[in-house]
């Protein structure tokens, strides 16, 4: 891993740097810290900081950009009669790379010497074979200019490493040297220490933006490569889920609706359940429990909520789909098998229960006492006044919470991957197996993917409406929460 | 007199109902406050129900993992059969293949009859050897390769039975569906329950299950949680080494530092929106960029480790924020008031006394991240991995797998005994979760201070 040493060697030039800036800022005050402007370790600090960011900033960029370089100037390599009838300019592309990988393997198991490979010659040596022993499976021969081009992959690869070496130690030798001459009894080491950590501070609260973003381009991108091979009208308004096994080419029919309505058949189920226990549980927790009930029951239904959800998956696929078979589908006529909406849907409900229920709690609790106070005065029972004054009063809030559990049921996978089945239909019965867009998701995106045929692309496409709708849901029940609490404070 | 006392008696009928007597409207009131009521206590219980159904399901499925049957045999090690040269060549010795030493497994299970003067009618010897794993012959050429003086000795070994004799003794088979099941007929129970009589064969503590790789789907009595448990150990470090620090920088800016304008207010709506984002758009954000974009390894706990650092982070920036604003601003005034620089006060004074609920912030996020399957699916944990990963930092970079995903992966088999192996999988994914929130109400317990 030169990576790592590369790194460990920046560090142990800063921490030079720290020491030769504590030294010669003590020296220069002639030892004396009353004449430091600041602490001497900040003195320290300062050369170990501008020795080691810049270097380690540096060196990410050049890693960034080292392999798109080096990608353009083998591309140009490869002849366009390189490449074969069905195949792409990107396919050779990544041959090429497991071709340099596999050398690199090779050369790492000692079966050849660096020099040994620069006299490769496909009409001698079996290359593919060769690379076969080293466990890199190549689909056919390889021919002469795409070795050529392997050959200088692996070269300019080499180069470049290097030259990232020297110039990131440079860099890092520059700082050095910048950070101790600056260094006198007078210069201002503690601010300017304290303005490189602030930006740091600040770089990694960016980083939720960077994540929002990686998220929606990374999506964005594929999702238009999707676009491109398949009309749009047909993914939203298809009706018809079948993509085709044979990988690439037509006959794939890759609509979204059914994978919507399981979704939100599922959903609805969910929240069947989670809504009126969850509500139910939190009003009478909030209203009617004494402090002992409340310390043993709140807890252990918020236990629920700490569950991994592949438990409550398992739930589903072991427990409930059996009974929910046995008791309900087949003695009613309604269906033979365990995973259904209706098992997905239950469990589901389950798992979202201490999520409705802990929101609810929160949002009755901030109904202000005087509301409870003057209903009581004018004589409504407890239940009237919940009925009529607290509920309506907390009622935006829980309808924010409803719509929070429901973006939570929308965006489940495990549950639906173990409980609802992989068969896309439209359908009512909630004996039923339907298949989520969740579950569409992990199924084209699992396995074997092949990242320009539509079947597995359509999974961004796929990926980004599920992260709309949740994303809308979120935001319209934010709003709504904040709405009503302003109301009370 | 005014005219309102006046009037009383005179004019009005006198009314019947008294005070202590409740009338039709009151009761039925009461009786609808009586109602609510039940309904709130019925809808915890069900709650309460859920719970300890669920747990329930889960230990009684999953308690069979934790004891295997295992056989306990007196095998030969004929060298004319195990190495045809006769050099004790290990390399040499390779040629032969395990089916080269199952004929040794089944031919020790007859002579233990024999010894023991057992007979069961319609046993053939390679019924006999049947009732042993799969992984047996494995094992033996395992031990015979790096103790190759071993040949032309016998010597005892422990083998793992059959996944068929495990079930038999854990209720999932029975002689009826003995005879319907071609991997395992009524006799091999039978000769099961005879060599269980003379002590050869025997139930104990499953160890193999915590340290063992997976196993294909012939031989789930083989199966076991070691790579796994090392694969989601790998990225738990990764999560911790990275969230924390990252996550309490963050706070400490958007908390202590950070003007209020736009930039400001984006960051924050980009966590709060971050923490409901469904955790499978993380593992496709895992996907095309860590290994489609970055070239990072299919498989690897760092790709794994990275995504769910991504998710975690705005659980530790929540948790870590709520603590850094329950210091009170005294302290900061005090410390400036001393001297101090804006930035000593937060990293001398408020930090450290905030420091206990960022850690119980911290292991709730890392529990969390413990449970997560779904995006762990798409980066490729689901592989099939049977090689444990080098020691850190290069197994970051090798295939392994994590508890939930082999969860996953074995309610995908079709062998009903991997249904109680993914429930056992699951008790020990409990007992992780349930230690690690133990540990932190422990230090919010003991350090929690209130201003």
């Amino acid at each position: 891993m030169p990576l790592l040493w590369l790194l460990l060697l920046i560090l142990a030039i800063a921490g030079v740097g720290y020491l030769l800036g504590r030294n010669r800022a003590l020296s220069s005050a002639g030892g004396e810290i009353r004449k430091l402007h600041s602490l001497p370790s900040y003195y320290g600090y300062n050369g170990a900081l501008v020795t080691a960011v810049p270097a380690i900033i540096f060196m990410m960029i050049w890693l960034l950009i080292q392999p798109i370089l080096i990608e353009n100037r083998t591309v140009i390599l490869i002849p366009d009669d390189a490449i074969a009838e069905d195949s792409t300019r990107d396919l050779v592309m990544s041959d090429v790379r497991r071709i340099a990988e596999g050398l690199d393997r090779l050369i790492a198991e000692g079966a050849l010497s660096a020099t040994e490979i620069g006299d490769l010659r496909t009409e001698t040596t079996d290359i593919r074979e060769m690379l076969g022993e080293v466990g890199v499976a190549l689909g056919a021969e390889v021919q002469p200019a795409v070795l050529n081009a392997a050959l200088s992959y692996r070269a300019l690869r080499a180069t470049s490493s290097m030259w990232m070496t020297i110039c990131v130690i440079g860099v890092a030798v520059l700082g050095l040297a910048m950070a101790v001459t600056r260094t006198n009894a007078t210069f201002r080491a503690r601010n300017s220490v304290e303005a490189v950590i602030l930006t740091l501070l600040m770089l990694a609260s960016t980083l939720a933006i960077l994540t929002t973003l990686g998220i929606v381009l990374s999506m964005l991108f594929e999702a238009r490569n999707f676009f491109n091979q398949y009309p749009w009208q047909d993914f939203f308004f298809g009706l018809t889920w079948a993509p085709s096994f044979s990988g690439r080419g037509g006959g794939s029919e890759l609509g979204i609706i059914p994978l919507l309505w399981g979704t939100l058949y599922v959903s609805l189920i969910a929240l069947l359940v989670a809504v009126p226990i969850g509500l139910f549980a939190a009003i009478y927790l909030s209203e009617y429990a004494g402090p002992k009930m409340r310390a043993f029951a709140k807890p252990l239904i918020e236990i629920l909520a700490g569950i991994p959800t592949i438990v409550y998956g398992l739930f589903a696929l072991i427990t409930v789909g059996p009974l929910l078979r046995d008791y309900f589908a087949e003695p009613f006529g309604l269906g033979n098998g365990s995973s259904s909406v209706m098992t997905a849907g239950v469990v589901m409900g389950i798992m979202l229960i201490p999520f409705v229920s802990s929101l609810s709690d929160d949002i009755i609790n901030a109904v202000p006492q005087s509301l409870r106070d003057g209903s009581f005065g004018l004589g409504a029972t407890h239940s009237e006044t919940i009925r009529q004054v607290v509920i309506p009063a907390a009622l935006p809030g829980i309808v924010g919470a409803v719509l929070l559990a429901a973006s939570r049921a929308i965006g489940e996978t495990m549950i639906v991957v173990l409980g609802a089945g992989a068969a896309a239909k439209l359908d009512l019965n909630p004996f039923e197996a339907m298949t989520t867009v969740t579950v569409k998701i992990v199924s084209q995106l699992t396995g074997d993917t092949d990242f320009s045929s539509p079947e597995t692309l359509v999974a961004f496409a796929l990926g980004l409406t599920l992260f709309a709708i949740t994303l809308g849901l979120n935001i319209l029940a934010l709003y709504i929460v904040r709405k009503y609490r302003e109301q009370y404070e | 007199m005014t005219d309102a006392t006046s009037g009383v008696g005179t004019s009005q009928p006198p009314r019947k109902a008294s005070l202590l007597e409740l009338d039709a409207r009151t009761k039925k009131r009461n009786a609808a406050e009586a109602r609510f009521r039940t309904y709130g206590l019925v809808a915890v219980c069900a709650g309460l129900v859920a719970l300890v159904v669920l747990m329930g399901s889960i230990v009684n499925n999953g308690a069979g993992a934790f004891s295997q049957t295992f056989v306990t045999l007196q095998v030969e090690l004929p060298a004319d059969r195990l190495d045809k040269s006769g050099n004790r060549n290990p390399d040499e010795m390779r040629a032969v293949s395990t089916f080269g030493y199952s004929p040794l497994i089944a031919a020790a299970v007859v002579r233990s009859l024999e010894e023991n003067g057992i007979s069961i009618e319609g046993l053939s010897a390679k019924d006999a050897g049947g009732i042993i794993s799969k992984e047996a012959p494995a094992q033996l050429r395992n031990f015979v390769l790096a103790n190759p003086q071993t040949l032309d000795t016998t010597r005892e070994f422990t083998f793992l039975a059959n996944g068929r004799i495990d079930g038999y003794y854990k209720g999932r088979v029975t002689f009826a569906s003995a005879e319907v099941d071609k991997n395992v007929s009524p006799a091999q129970l039978q000769l099961a329950d005879a060599l269980l009589e003379i002590g050869v064969l025997e139930s104990k503590f499953n160890t193999l299950f915590f340290t063992a790789p997976d196993a294909s789907g012939q031989r789930p009595e083989a199966a076991g949680l070691g790579v796994a448990i090392i694969g989601s150990l790998y990225m738990m470090l990764i999560v911790l080494a990275l969230a924390l620090p990252i996550g309490v920088a963050a706070s400490i800016y958007l908390e202590e530092f950070a003007p209020k304008n736009r930039l400001t207010d984006l960051i924050e709506v980009n966590i709060a929106n971050l923490a409901a984002v469904p955790s499978i758009v993380f593992g496709i954000l895992g996907l095309a960029i860590f290994i489609n974009f970055a070239g990072l390894p299919q498989s690897a706990p760092i790709v794994g480790g990275l995504v769910l650092t991504l998710m975690t982070l705005p659980t530790i920036i929540i948790a870590t924020r709520a603590s850094l604003k329950s210091v009170p601003p005294s302290i900061r005034q005090a410390a400036l008031g001393i001297g101090a620089s804006k930035m000593q006060s937060v990293f001398h004074h408020v930090l450290p006394l905030a420091a206990p609920g960022i850690l119980t912030g911290t292991i709730i996020g890392l529990a969390q991240a413990l449970g997560e399957t779904a995006p762990l699916l798409l980066i490729g944990m689901v592989a099939f991995v049977r090689e444990f990963p080098a020691g850190p930092p290069q197994g970051f970079f090798d295939p392994a797998s994590a508890l939930p995903v082999q969860v996953y992966n074995w309610t995908q088999r079709s062998d009903p005994a991997f249904v109680e192996r993914a429930s056992g999988a699951i008790i020990v994914l409990l007992v992780f979760l349930i230690l690690m929130n133990a540990i932190a109400v422990l230090l919010r317990r003991r350090f929690e201070r209130r201003w």
